[in-house]
């Protein structure tokens, strides 16, 4: 009886001693050698697996940092400069520095500016209802507020607001992935550049139609009038069948062409609120008055 | 013998109200708008300009290539000029207005009613004709008929098969059609088997039609080679596919042409625009619409010239019924809703139908239980359920893997689904993007 645990015991030890042996050399013979540093870089990216850099992933953008020479052309949206940085730093390999950048939704229809003209009963999916026709108000160019963005952010940045019907970004949480700007059929998603404290002016209206015709299917659409274009000192605003574009590149943010525009369609974020010029006076007599107090 | 499609099917409720409305002429008043793409394939190039003065009839806009149609205008009047209309679904394409001015018809129009029995046209003659009066399908693809009548190099048609199931419920056009217009539109089913040589020929009719069954019957005794086939009512017999396995019994094979099985099929309205266009030299300007719903004053068919208005339309028919939830260019199946009223109707418009608000809603959707009734509904031999999360997924190559081009978006599996899960909207949005995964793979 106790030999034959004995035996058991000895026969299993040494076939454990065999097989350790055995699997040594296979994994030494057959060792993948993999850098070191892509394990290291990958620890440095967000690993939010956004996509957002043109990866399937953040390992695979890992893998191909380490792997490429020049990696300037290369960024992590969600990381921003500062985890570039980082990276460039660990690899010692230069990057570009890039503005972070944010989502903007370049509609403001909503349902008291764009008259709802008809309903649609299909699948909840701008994908398919922008297929189907030509969308429920007259502005064909419009956001369908369906929600297609909404479904594929990681991020919880986008939500559609339930009074105007139109999607809004939380540019606290907006990563600039892209992946809304893929997701909308409408093409009406636009990464822009996040602005001195996330101050931005753009045109939230992408009608190409005639100024009078886009009028009327819109109290905010683009008429491109070039009001805008004739007030800007800096030359940023272009137009384009009927349309106008603001090149964030060279936009002052000097707001004055949100200040011609007829319609309104010219969107400022972030800036702190204009202040009338009698109430401007006033406050100042207000503070002259509260600093005589105090003193 | 009654013949029908075994794989698949639905036989929702017929409601051909509008059956006994004989056919009335409708003569469109104003402005007319006529689009330059009115078919499948390449838009027709303009050839009218502004201010000119043109008959009913006349050439407006020229094919552009070989799957491309004629265009002739409706009405006589003054070209206004070029604009970007809205169509049906409210999307803006190039249209030729042109404003009424009277109905003055070109010369070499035959307008008299006396049927021409003349058959001595060879082949070549009658392609011509067709080629020339721009005819397309009206069955709704709107394909031009002269490159379906041109058979591939290596193949050969053995038959003509004409498609008279109208299996869609609420439409009557080609059932007035067939009952008004039976010897005229025999003797297109003669010069369509003259065209591509074949001596047999079918007539698909479902039962329902018995009336038109036994009317073709009579009318055909006098014609060689015509075979009145009947069919038992099944949705979609009416297509091609389905149409060929009730008559023939032969299966076309995946990613084929009908003409795999020697079949060419053609439309009860397209085989009697045929006729007009070889015997009366009349170009295809008008076709019969069918105006229905359950609510509306009058149940009507009509024959309606291209770039009428759609108002005009309901005007007709005494004004759109007030509870009105959906108004619907096509049958209840397949058609699709109507978002612009102010639209211009298309060689292809067969019918217009209003639903009432009670009966316009889809049903509130909820999770797929994987009961497979959409399974067993199609007549393709798919699985919706699957295409459908797939194409919800955007998943290209797993729907390519599936067979979604082979779905014929008949939507017998949203009719059928006790989830009421918007299939067809999927399926069709998948199998868009999965074709052009095919032809540019990134």
């Amino acid at each position: 009886m106790d030999s034959t645990i004995l035996t058991a015991v000895i026969m299993l030890g040494v076939l454990a001693v065999v097989l350790a042996a055995v699997l040594y050399i296979v994994a030494q013979k057959f060792k993948v050698v993999e850098d070191e540093r892509i394990d290291g870089t990958e620890s440095i990216l967000p690993g939010a697996n956004c996509g957002g850099c043109g990866y399937t992933g953040c390992r695979a953008f890992a893998e191909t940092l380490v792997k490429t020479d020049d990696i300037s052309g290369m960024f992590c949206p969600v990381g921003g400069n500062a985890i570039m940085t980082k990276i460039a730093e660990y690899l010692n390999k230069t990057i570009e520095s890039k503005d972070s950048e944010t989502a903007v939704v370049r509609c403001a229809g909503s349902c008291e500016n764009r008259q709802r003209i008809n309903e649609f009963d299909g699948a909840t999916s701008c994908a398919v209802m922008a297929a189907t026709y030509s969308g429920d108000t007259d502005c064909p160019y419009g956001c369908l507020g369906k929600g297609d963005c909404v479904s594929v952010c990681n991020f919880g940045a986008i939500y559609i607001n339930s009074t105007t019907m139109l999607p809004e970004v939380d540019e606290d949480k907006c990563t600039a992935c892209g992946s809304c700007v893929k997701a909308c059929p409408k093409l009406i998603i636009e990464l822009r550049k996040k602005g001195p404290k996330s101050r931005r002016i753009y045109v939230s209206c992408i009608n190409k139609d005639k100024g009078a015709v886009a009028r009327k299917a819109c109290k905010v659409a683009c008429i491109g009038c070039a009001a805008c274009r004739k007030a800007c000192t800096f030359e940023s605003i272009i137009i384009e069948n009927f349309l106008a574009y603001i090149d964030p590149n060279k936009c002052r943010l000097c707001r004055k062409c949100v200040e011609v525009c007829p319609t309104g369609s010219i969107t400022e974020l972030n800036f702190p609120p204009r202040k009338p010029k009698i109430e401007v006076q006033e406050q100042k007599q207000d503070n002259v008055n509260s600093e005589t107090i105090t003193n | 013998m009654i013949k029908t499609f075994k794989k698949g099917g639905v036989h929702p409720h017929e409601n051909k109200i509008s059956r006994n409305a004989a056919l009335e002429q409708l003569i469109p008043e104003g402005i007319i708008r006529i689009f330059l793409s009115q078919h499948i394939g390449a838009p027709a190039e303009c050839i009218v300009a502004k201010g000119d003065k043109i008959k009913t009839g006349q050439l407006i806009a020229k094919a552009n290539g070989f799957v491309s149609a004629n265009v002739h205008s409706s009405v006589s009047g003054t070209v206004l000029g070029i604009e970007n209309i809205a169509d049906y679904q409210g999307i803006k394409k190039p249209a030729i207005c042109i404003q009424v001015e009277g109905d003055e018809w070109e010369e070499s129009i035959d307008r008299s009613d006396e049927i021409n029995r003349d058959l001595s046209k060879t082949s070549e003659d009658i392609l011509a004709k067709i080629t020339e009066a721009g005819l397309v399908g009206l069955g709704g693809a709107t394909f031009p008929t002269h490159v379906k009548l041109t058979v591939p190099k290596g193949k050969t048609a053995k038959a003509i098969i004409i498609n008279g199931a109208e299996c869609e419920p609420y439409l009557t056009s080609d059932h007035r059609v067939m009952l008004e217009h039976g010897e005229e539109l025999l003797i297109g089913v003669q010069l369509l088997k003259k065209a591509v040589n074949v001596d047999k020929a079918y007539i698909g009719i479902e039962t329902n039609k018995q009336d038109a069954i036994d009317n073709l019957k009579k009318i055909a005794e006098k014609y060689s080679g015509i075979e009145i086939v009947s069919l038992k009512p099944k949705y979609p017999q009416g297509g091609e596919k389905q149409l060929i396995k009730s008559i023939t019994g032969l299966e076309v094979p995946d990613r084929a042409l009908p003409i795999e099985t020697g079949c060419i099929v053609s439309n009860i309205c397209t085989t009697f625009a045929v006729y007009e266009a070889v015997q009366k030299n009349k170009p295809l300007f008008e076709n019969s619409v069918t105006i229905t719903g359950k609510n509306l004053k009058a149940q009507k068919n009509f024959i309606v010239r291209v770039g009428t208005p759609l108002s005009q339309l309901i005007n007709a028919t005494g004004g759109m019924p007030e509870n009105t939830g959906k108004i619907i260019s096509g049958g209840p199946m397949m058609g699709r809703a109507i978002s612009n009223l102010e639209a211009p109707t298309l060689k292809g418009s067969g019918a217009v139908l209003f639903i009432a608000s009670d009966e316009a809603r889809r049903g509130t959707k909820s999770n797929c239980i994987r009961c497979s009734k959409c399974v067993s509904a199609c007549p393709m031999g798919l699985q919706p359920f699957l295409l459908y999360k797939l194409a919800e997924l955007n998943m290209l190559e797993e729907l390519k893997d599936n067979s979604v081009h082979a779905c014929i978006e008949c939507g017998c599996c949203l009719y059928t689904c006790p989830a009421n899960l918007p299939l067809v909207d999927y399926i069709r949005l998948g199998k868009t993007r999965a074709m052009k995964h095919i032809v540019k793979p990134k």
